[in-house]
């Protein structure tokens, strides 16, 4: 892992996992840039609160006839879970899930990592970043 | 003059909006800005040889300045090889995208 000094970069992201390409990318962004020593703050809101949800299930595929295992099916609170372990403690992952939004879907009961927050924490790591991307869904 | 990083993940053939991001980073290229425009997700659909109505081929003509990426994971999911770029297009790693934003000052929109 190289470092890249104090540089941080935070990600607005608005979409539900399982929907739209939107999320792997994202997720790739982070991924990227944790590996550069980049500093990464999340703003999930909306439904991106439903990401890192503890509860997500792997499945079979009965159409192929695999099982759980041979799927492997990834989830998004593991790649989650994967990028607070690639962080460590090296570059700082904040991961911020809207605490209205979580309230509204029942979303609350999520894996280790991720804390609730609101807007003004968005306002806040913009203002302390070297750069924001806002990823909206329209 | 600032820069500019304009992430396009969406295509003409659904969204009839893809037309408006193409523009304005025209728009700010001929303004004397310095732009990237990387394509990713179905915005690299627009990456390929041979469109017609082809979004790139208008911008790359109209502002020649503009540098245009492909991410090549989007292009090898979509089976979109090296061979069947288009011409100006460069084939970029998410890596080069993060590099863009880490630097200071840049500005960056996502469509």
């Amino acid at each position: 892992m190289t470092t890249s000094g104090d540089k941080t970069i935070t990600i607005a992201l608005m979409d539900p996992p399982y929907e739209s390409g939107t999320t792997t990318t994202a997720l790739r962004i982070v991924d990227a840039a944790l590996r550069k020593g980049i500093n990464v703050n999340v703003f999930a809101y909306e439904g991106a609160v439903n990401m890192t949800m503890k509860g997500q299930a792997a499945h079979p595929n009965p159409v192929k006839g695999t099982s759980i295992e041979e799927q492997d099916h990834p989830s998004s609170s593991r790649f989650i879970a994967g990028l607070f372990e690639l962080a460590g403690d090296g570059p700082k992952l904040d991961w911020v899930n809207c605490g209205l939004c979580v309230d509204e879907r029942g979303a609350g009961d999520w894996i280790e990592g991720p804390r609730r927050g609101g807007p003004g924490d968005l306002f806040k790591m913009s203002q302390e970043s070297t750069n924001t991307l806002i990823i909206g869904t329209r | 003059m600032a820069d500019y990083l304009l992430v396009e993940s969406r295509d003409p053939f659904e969204y009839a909006d893809t037309s408006y991001f193409y523009q304005m980073a025209e728009d700010l290229c001929k303004a004397g800005n310095n732009v990237t425009f990387f394509l990713v997700q179905n915005g690299v659909l627009m990456a390929r040889k041979g469109i017609s109505n082809d979004a790139v081929a208008r911008l790359r003509s109209a502002a020649p300045a503009v540098k245009i990426l492909a991410d090549d994971f989007s292009l090898r999911e979509r089976a979109i090889s090296a061979d069947k770029l288009a011409d100006g297009v460069t084939s970029a790693g998410v890596d080069a995208l993060v590099d863009l934003l880490a630097e200071p000052g840049v500005k960056a929109v996502w469509h």
